[in-house]
């Protein structure tokens, strides 16, 4: 007793009182019966519980660390203290020391409020110290605490397992919690690189976890990082979304960019090779950095996952996939946005370059990003059905069409409305003798160059049918050569406006009926016929709502000579213009009130003035 | 030729009334008979020496009167005036004479009034109150709406109110189109790229909807069964049906044309039927089921469902019908410049050219036949 008291005392070493304890006390007991050794039992008994008592305060002190926890309890299991007290505090304070950790973990974030939308400062350590912390802290401390709970109390009754695994769920569920919501300050792109170092060491710490208690979560912590690396892939996609509006931005405004004089501005096609070279590049390097997820050296990499559904779902669909259709959206937009309720439309320039981008990329540019990410990202053969190549490529083409579609709308239109207003505000029953052609026209012409020359600067010529010989120098005559409506006798029925014109519908069953608003293809010659189309229909339209004098239909006759002077180079076909100018010259005549067309040689004279 | 209209007050024989437009030869009106078991058309022709037509209506009461718009040159100016006139008699209710000998057959047009507009502008249209007695007419004269009274039985017209568009610029009414519903007392106008809506009792306007279409709009037309639905076709060739409750969106836009819409038309009962004439030549007859007054068909229930557009689930429903082009004519070879359904066979419409072409043609029977049963 005096020894063990020397030893049980507070300070000394309880390891040895407790041995000499356990040797004794089958002596003890053995000879309890005795007087003499009862007292000595007695005294070593009240010793002992007192140094129970002790080591159960030394417990609730939260300064233990776990080692020495593990010794107060093996002592007290020694002492024969009921296990599933010893359990429930070993749990409880092991739990608090760990609930301190996460708690220190936590307060490096910011309160959890959702309804604060201030802008929460950045965090003070970067992800990987973050994650770092809490693997080894945390982790590092739980690994512990399960192994030696279990050397503890295996095979005691009344401390399983179940009870381990229940508290350990709770505090790695929390633990799961901090980490999302650290994941989901990450503001902006920062560096991938540091995600993916983060993200994989808590996946190897959880793993040495995962391998004592399987039960902690392990779909949890996989589901973890699945999701901060699509989080992280969207991302990106947000990111290429505001890169290629930036582009846009920039290519508006160096088209809108005053020019100083002399200086040549930008030309298209160098515009448009900025814009696609920059989208392919940071295309790329995107595609770099989520390759960094499914690294050889990453831990995480070989989960099926991201073999499989992240290849195929997140990154090919979701990133690459979903930009190139987007894009095509947007170019579409521009065709069809509400352009015609006073919103700002886009330039003509633009509407050319996004048809000739959305063109290129279904010609070559996605088939080379998706066997790029084809490469990088190898598919499985029982993933999910991915998009294919050739949707891709039509969605793109259309997009392109349509923005042809338009830009030839537009510019039509532009034209159209000039020779609209001024057929409509001149005089033309009081008009005097032509002298020279209308400057409208000319500007008419400058314009239809003007358009040619931009549009020569991104597509190709296309084909054009071979002049005839004289094409140039074709009379243009008020009356086509087969009709002549004096010829008729005066006698007709009075259904007299019908039949005038029955030779010239004669004549229209063999010409080739003209659409106006044919689709475009994608050559220049193409494009100008089609702004010429509806630029000559809008003119032939507006004469037939007037009504004319002598020298108003002659100026009609001299403008139109001069019009197809020079518009005839910009047609696919000559023909056509060349019809619809006679349709002009024709209804002018009938709206005329005394048509007597001038002499051809004074119209060619004037024209070549003028 | 520009100027078309049926027989508004005729309900048994199909007829129209064309009028021409020549600067050198005497002007006609055509009264074009269409009969309908024997396909064949006869054709009576009145003189309107005056001018040139580019419009014509007639009254919803009595199968005699029209009224026409008509240019009148004088030196150097042109005028763009109305008239109301009077068919000879027996002209009105139609003749089934052979067609062989139709050269002598021109008689002429009584005038009956003119309605001054020396102080107005040039004459657009001339629309009669529909569902009356063809005793009141609106005119829209460059800037001006004008109602008219016709007293003595037509022989006078007098202005009963006016009202004018204050704006800056020239602003000109280029068509319009009087309101079958609230008992007739709203007419529609369309000035440059704009829509107005006019109480003809206050001479107010209503409403407006600005920038209807991109370019000019070109005409109007009122949904005969849905009190506040109208469409507007114009030069951006595109046509827009709007709700006039809520004119900062068309309810549905069409795009099949290639070139200016001149004219839309309803169809008098079924007004899922929608005509389009254009100067791309064609002629587009639409099926705008969603937006008519029988989305889902004709309901031969106890319970009559009047017109939903929302989707009631309940027990009796059909598949909402698609909205799709019924067909597309091409028998013109130039611009079309006037459509419009007959007033006595709803099934059967009439399209005029610029070349002076008239098309008569009917709805498909099949959908006919959907549309009925």
């Amino acid at each position: 007793p005096g020894r063990l008291r020397r030893w049980a005392a507070p300070g000394a070493e309880p390891a040895r009182a407790l041995r000499c304890h356990a040797r004794a006390r089958a002596v003890l007991r053995h000879y309890r019966h005795l007087p003499s050794f009862r007292a000595i039992e007695d005294e070593s008994h009240a010793i002992m519980a007192d140094l129970a008592q002790r080591l159960r305060a030394r417990l609730r002190d939260d300064t233990l660390d776990p080692k020495e926890l593990t010794e107060c309890v093996e002592m007290l299991l020694q002492l024969e203290e009921p296990p599933e007290e010893l359990c429930e505090e070993f749990l409880s304070h092991a739990g608090a020391r760990l609930e301190a950790e996460l708690a220190a973990l936590e307060a490096e974030l910011p309160p959890a409020d959702p309804s604060s939308t201030a802008a929460t400062p950045p965090p003070a350590s970067d992800i990987l110290d973050f994650v770092d912390r809490g693997s080894s802290a945390f982790v590092g401390n739980l690994c512990l605490l399960a192994a030696s709970y279990r050397s503890l109390f295996e095979g005691r009754p009344g401390a399983g397992d179940g009870r381990l695994e229940a508290f350990a769920a709770t505090l790695t569920t929390r633990y799961f919690e901090l980490l999302e919501r650290r994941l989901a300050l990450e503001r902006g792109l920062g560096d991938t690189s540091l995600l993916v170092r983060a993200l994989d060491r808590f996946h190897r710490r959880l793993r040495a976890l995962l391998e004592l208690l399987p039960a902690a979560g392990a779909e949890a912590g996989a589901a973890l990082v699945a999701r901060a690396a699509r989080e992280r892939v969207d991302r990106y996609l947000r990111a290429l979304q505001t890169f290629f509006l930036g582009c846009l931005g920039d290519v508006r405004q160096a088209l809108a960019a005053p020019r100083p004089p002399g200086k040549e501005g930008p030309g298209l096609p160098d515009l448009l090779a900025t814009l696609a070279s920059s989208v392919l590049g940071q295309l790329k390097a995107v595609l770099a950095y989520v390759q960094l997820f499914t690294a050889k050296d990453v831990a995480f990499a070989s989960l099926p996952y991201f073999k499989g559904e992240f290849c195929a779902e997140a990154v090919r669909e979701g990133l690459v996939v979903a930009f190139v259709r987007w894009l095509c959206r947007t170019a579409r937009g521009f065709a069809d946005g509400p352009a015609e309720r006073g919103a700002p439309a886009a330039p003509p320039a633009l509407l050319l370059l996004l048809a000739r981008l959305c063109l290129d990329y279904e010609a070559t540019t996605v088939s080379y990003i998706l066997t790029l990410t084809d490469e990088q990202f190898p598919p499985q053969d029982t993933g999910p059905a991915v998009t294919p190549g050739p949707a891709l490529c039509a969605e793109a083409r259309g997009a392109a069409q349509r923005l042809l579609d338009h830009y030839v709308q537009v510019q039509g239109a532009a034209v159209a409305q000039m020779l609209r207003k001024s057929v409509e505000t001149r005089d033309w029953l009081g008009t005097v003798e032509p002298r020279n052609v209308r400057a409208v026209m000319k500007r008419v012409v400058e314009d239809i160059t003007a358009i040619d020359v931009q549009v020569g600067q991104l597509f190709e010529e296309g084909v054009r049918r071979a002049q005839s010989s004289d094409s140039s120098r074709r009379a243009f005559s008020v009356y086509s050569s087969s009709r002549a409506p004096g010829r008729y006798a005066p006698s007709y029925t009075p259904s007299a406006p019908m039949d005038t014109h029955l030779l010239s519908n004669i004549q229209k069953l063999f010409s080739e009926r003209i659409d106006i608003f044919s689709p475009v293809e994608f050559n220049k010659v193409s494009v100008l016929t089609g702004i010429i189309k509806i630029s000559l229909k809008t003119l032939l339209e507006c004469v037939r709502l007037r009504t004319l004098g002598r020298f108003g239909l002659q100026q009609v006759q001299v403008d139109g000579h001069y019009l197809q002077l020079y518009l005839w180079r910009f047609a696919a076909d000559e023909r056509v213009v060349q019809g619809l100018l006679d349709e002009v010259a024709a209804s002018a005549a009938h709206r005329c009130l005394d048509p007597v067309p001038m002499e051809h040689s004074v119209v060619e004279l004037i024209c070549e003035r003028g | 030729a520009r100027a078309l209209t049926p027989q508004t007050a005729e309900t048994d024989a199909i007829r129209f009334l064309v009028g021409t437009q020549s600067l050198r030869y005497d002007n006609q009106i055509h009264i074009i008979d269409f009969d309908d078991e024997n396909n064949i058309i006869n054709k009576n022709v009145l003189l309107h020496q005056v001018g040139e037509i580019w419009h014509i209506s007639t009254s919803p009461a009595d199968k005699g009167v029209l009224a026409t718009c008509y240019n009148k040159t004088s030196d150097s100016k042109v005028m763009t005036c109305a008239a109301v006139w009077r068919m000879p008699k027996e002209l009105e209710s139609g003749s089934h004479e052979s067609p062989d000998d139709s050269s002598s057959n021109t008689q002429t047009l009584e005038l009956l009034c003119h309605l001054d507009n020396t102080a107005h502008g040039n004459m657009a249209c001339v629309m009669w109150e529909p569902m009356g007695d063809g005793k009141k007419i609106i005119s829209l004269a460059d800037n001006n709406i004008l109602l008219w009274d016709l007293q003595e039985s037509s022989a006078k017209a007098v202005l009963s109110s006016s009202a004018a568009l204050e704006g800056k610029g020239q602003l000109k009414f280029t068509s319009g189109r009087w309101s079958p519903h609230h008992n007739c007392t709203q007419i529609a106008t369309a000035n440059d790229t704009t829509v107005r809506g006019w109480d003809t009792r206050s001479m107010r306007q209503i409403y407006c909807i600005e920038n209807a279409h991109g370019q000019l709009v070109r005409d109007l037309d009122f949904n005969p069964n849905k009190q506040y639905y109208l469409a507007s076709c114009g030069d951006d060739c595109k046509v827009k049906f709007w709700d006039t409750r809520n004119v900062t969106e068309p309810v549905k836009t069409l795009e099949e044309h290639s070139h200016w819409v001149w004219n839309v038309r309803y169809n008098h009962s079924h007004d899922q039927l929608i005509l389009t004439g254009s100067s791309d030549s064609r002629v587009i007859l639409s099926n705008m089921v969603s937006i008519s007054s029988e989305p889902f068909g004709h309901m031969v229930d106890d319970d009559e469902l009047s017109d939903q557009e929302e989707q009631h689930q309940e027990e009796k429903i059909k598949e909402p019908l698609q909205d799709s082009v019924i067909a597309t004519y091409e028998e013109h070879e130039d611009s079309v410049y006037a459509v419009e359904w007959s007033s006595a066979d709803p099934w059967l419409f009439a399209s005029l050219s610029y070349d002076g072409r008239l098309v008569i043609n009917r709805v498909p029977r099949a959908l006919k036949y959907h549309i009925l049963l």
